[in-house]
């Protein structure tokens, strides 16, 4: 098929950057939307033009490096389907493609469709873990943990960090990922210890970097691994809960 | 031992430093005689380590808690992102839980067995001891293993074992895992412990009076080139099965760090052992950047079959019964689906080179998963492989719960890597390899679910006892100042070496010659070799890297974000390792594992090993540029495992 793409170049992270557009022909239905990108660098390429830089890795879905907006959507048309593994059958011959970077205060563009996501790490650095030095742990099956628990906390921790629930967001907010890990983490009886503490810290470290959450939802559209937004009400609760259950605000046990 | 090797072709050299001992308390008596640095000392060293996957997340977490000071690079943006967590079978332990008969010594055997006698036996025997702590502390993190209905844990089983050793989280383990490491080492930088550089690529080990000083390594986003220095050196860069291009592996991955180290004096171990794997999603066409892995859990569940008659056009759910091979339970009745992947990939390859392949570019086999979606229901199926048939669907467009899969070989894996010793050391002092950046435990094949075994055994349980022994002879000394010589030659070599990629101003892409390498090594060096095919391309690759330094192109400048600039460098570093690989595939006249030479196989097409004369490491040593590196033999001793032809029938 034959494409019209109108791709965002930006030639650093100060530079204005503005749409260019490409016209590209014989890309196979077979072919992932980022190899129809590897397409169309190599042919800027021969023409003397500086590829498109983008991020991408394992292009199976699952490292959450690559995550483009296209014609205005996350991750593009396939619901629950990340960049890598968008295939150009999703698209019509002579389709007009625009393609952008996520657009984030928080995630400043680096180049082109390149953009620093490292706001997510700081959310994780502040709380999204379970302290267990290394050596510490007991047994494996010492603690049962009912399956169902396992599975919806699972099913939290299936994100990937991409960054499609803060760009689909009208107010850049990151509480779908925030909520994803409290939830991971919290749901399990080896994350109680910290439980309220965690939430409390990852919930304002992650109001230093990102807007609100108003409840629109787009998050959870956008969402590869298509996570609940459910999860955002469970960790509004833990976070409630945790102003007053917190022993370290209120001296008592923490159950 | 069953047999001896003349002394005269080894390397006495070549010290593994295996401790003495029976080799159930090698281990033990090794961590009882090695020196320890004292909890207030640990402060005052400081370690770099590169990389951010399974080993060197595990590795950095640990080292941290244990109160050194770590400086973590990555060339990804979080560290999160490193190859690993697209692992998706499960990972191997000795538990036992399932009561089938599996014990640690089970589990060594296997895999000694599994690796067609190529491994280090004391090193595969400490593997699977600590295999069953990593269970523990990967649950402890909050890592979500399936569980039964009672809470407990649940096993499934895997090729090249007939017990259920392996711990899985969907089909996303490697995910899992490597989130629980990345939370772990996030915890560290947190609390200041450990720093970490994202986004910044090491390109060169310093080494000054024999021993690693530091690295230096390149920002992606600036350009900038600078140097860091430290008491000891890890790398944890992973495999370089991206010699191939086309290949399951994420696009960045690469040998950059482990072909630097091998400049400067690391020996490179075992290159030829490359894993194929049997099921993965065959290519579609000529723009295809990647290949796509299909579990081998997958196995479990799913039979593979080809029709009997190769003008058989019908669709496969068309086929009756008796219309079908199912080859391997045919030929291998013991193992049937389930045997190791170097058996399962050349059983397929026998079967596409007959002229039996199927779909559309008839290079494919089924995978069928009809039997058991009758015998557990969509149900089951789905929720042990949801992820993976969606990602099928995705991929093909066809939906594997009705029609059968189409599976093919494709490059996987690197058993060979970076020789290191029983303590994970390197050939320079201060350096060390975890993970699949080494060589030391899968020997010629590697056992599925042990890659994630073996990278998390390397970082929370090897590494961080046996640096100690190193560190301990430089206690209050001061690590080798950045401004020293060593340091800005590197650094100068390096901007030498980027201005020079650019400076080329030819007419061919890097992926052009990256594709052009790939398919000479796939075709000469890959699943079948033999002494024709290796010549052959040891005459084209190098007439490739003429082309590459004379006609590359790469546009744009070294001080911003340059891809095809970082692309060039990784795929100057494949030129040469390329051709090591098959100056040792060459070299190594016997087939073992997943290095299959045509010359070497029995009657009925298996791997025909010579024990008498290639029961050993190769290890190559480089010699300069332009000069043919040299080779050292480590000897290879089986005390407890009897070299067996393997057999799976």
């Amino acid at each position: 098929m034959d494409l019209t793409l109108r791709v965002w170049r930006q030639a650093g992270p100060k530079a204005a950057g503005d749409f260019k557009t490409y016209h590209v022909e014989d890309v196979s239905r077979d072919a992932s939307f980022l190899e129809m990108l590897d397409q169309v660098n190599e042919a800027l390429n021969a023409q003397g033009e500086e590829p498109i830089a983008f991020d991408h890795d394992c292009r199976e879905g699952i490292c959450g490096m690559c995550g483009v907006m296209i014609n205005g959507t996350p991750h593009g048309p396939q619901r629950g389907t990340a960049t890598c593994q968008l295939h150009m059958r999703k698209f019509s011959d002579g389709d007009m493609i625009t393609v952008e970077p996520w657009r984030a205060a928080a995630f400043p563009v680096l180049r082109d469709l390149v953009v620093d996501r490292s706001p997510f790490d700081r959310i994780i650095e502040s709380g999204g873990y379970i302290t267990a030095p290394t050596g510490s742990a007991p047994d494996a099956n010492l603690i049962p943990v009912p399956k169902d628990a396992v599975d919806s906390a699972f099913d939290a921790a299936a994100c990937i960090g991409c960054g499609a629930c803060v760009a689909a967001c009208p107010n850049s907010a990151a509480n779908l990922f925030t909520a994803a890990k409290i939830a991971h983490l919290n749901l399990l009886p080896q994350g109680q210890a910290e439980r309220w503490n965690r939430t409390v810290a990852m919930v304002e470290t992650m109001e230093e970097w990102f807007g609100s959450c108003t409840n629109h939802g787009e998050c959870e559209t956008a969402c590869p691994q298509e996570i609940s937004i459910d999860f955002i009400a469970w960790m509004n609760a833990d976070y409630v809960r945790a102003q007053f259950k917190n022993p370290s605000k209120t001296g008592r046990d923490n159950l | 031992m069953s047999y001896t090797i003349s002394d005269s072709t080894m390397d006495d050299a070549l010290d593994a430093k295996v401790p003495d001992g029976p080799i159930q308390e090698k281990w033990d008596n090794h961590r009882f005689s090695i020196r320890l640095v004292n909890p207030a000392n640990k402060r005052k060293y400081k370690i770099i380590v590169i990389g951010t996957g399974l080993a060197g997340a595990s590795a950095a977490a640990t080292l941290g808690e244990l109160g050194y000071e770590v400086q973590v690079f990555t060339y990804h943006d979080s560290a999160r992102r490193a190859h690993s967590i697209a692992a998706q079978g499960g990972i191997n332990a000795a538990k036992n839980y399932p009561n089938d008969g599996d014990s640690i010594f089970r589990l060594f055997y296997d895999t000694v067995k599994g690796g067609d006698f190529r491994s280090r036996e004391a090193n595969v025997y400490r593997l699977a001891q600590v295999s069953n702590e990593i269970i523990d502390q990967a649950t402890a993190q909050g890592v979500p293993f399936a569980r039964d209905y009672g809470g407990l844990l649940d096993n499934r089983s895997f090729g090249g074992a007939q017990v259920s050793r392996t711990f899985y989280a969907r089909g996303q383990t490697g995910q899992q895992l490597l989130l629980g490491a990345y939370q772990a080492l996030a915890r560290q930088v947190g609390s200041g412990q450990v720093q970490l550089h994202n986004r910044i690529e090491m390109l060169d080990v310093v080494v000054k009076e024999g021993r690693a000083v530091g690295v230096v390594v390149r920002d992606l986003i600036t350009g900038e080139i600078t140097s860091h220095s430290a008491h000891a050196v890890v790398l944890a860069t992973g495999g370089y099965t991206n010699v191939y291009f086309l290949s399951t592996n994420a696009m960045a991955c690469n040998v950059t760090a482990a072909w630097r180290a091998h400049h400067k004096g690391a020996y490179f171990a075992d290159p030829c052992f490359t894993q194929i794997h049997p099921t993965c999603i065959p290519a579609s066409d000529e723009h295809q950047s990647k290949l796509t892995l299909m579990s081998e859990s997958l196995r479990n569940d799913g039979r593979i079959w080809v029709p009997k008659d190769r003008e058989d056009a019908r669709a496969p759910n068309d086929i009756p019964e008796d219309d079908r091979d199912y080859y391997l339970e045919r030929q291998y009745p013991a193992f049937g689906n389930l045997v190791p992947r170097d058996v399962a990939a050349r059983a397929a390859m026998r079967v596409i080179d007959s002229e039996r392949g199927i779909g559309p570019l008839e290079n494919g086999v089924y995978l069928d998963f009809k039997n058991s979606i009758d015998r557990l229901g969509e149900g089951t199926i789905e929720e042990r492989y949801g992820n993976l048939f969606e990602m099928y669907e995705r991929i093909t467009d066809e939906d594997p719960y009705s029609v059968p899969m189409r599976i093919y070989p494709a490059p996987h894996y690197t058993m060979g890597g970076v020789w290191v010793d029983y303590n994970l050391q390197t050939t320079i002092p201060g350096l060390y390899a975890l993970g699949e950046a080494n060589f030391s435990d899968h020997g010629a094949n590697r056992l599925g679910a042990s890659a994630l075994m073996q990278g998390l055994a390397d970082g929370y349980f090897v590494l961080p006892y046996t640096i100690g022994d190193y560190l301990a002879d430089w206690l209050n000394t001061e690590p080798v100042p950045t401004d020293d010589p060593a340091f800005t030659r590197a650094e100068a070599d390096i901007a030498d070496r980027t201005k020079r990629f650019l400076d080329i101003g030819g007419t061919r892409s890097v992926d052009w010659f990256h594709r052009e390498l790939g398919k000479i090594m796939i075709e000469q060096c890959g699943i079948s070799r033999s002494r024709e095919g290796l010549e052959k391309a040891l005459g084209e690759i190098p007439a490739l890297e003429q082309e590459f330094w004379n006609d590359l192109r790469v546009l744009g400048d070294d001080m911003s974000v340059n891809q095809s600039l970082e692309r060039a460098g990784r795929v100057a570093d494949f030129f040469e390792l390329a051709q090591l690989m098959c100056r040792d595939a060459l070299d190594r006249e016997e087939s073992c594992g997943g290095h299959f030479r045509i010359e070497h196989q029995t009657e009925e097409g298996e791997a025909k090993r010579d024990d008498e004369n290639f029961s050993f490491v190769s290890a190559w040593e480089w010699s300069g540029e332009g000069e043919a590196q040299h080779l050292h033999k480590e000897a290879l001793a089986f005390e407890y495992v009897k070299p067996t032809q393997r057999s799976y029938k």
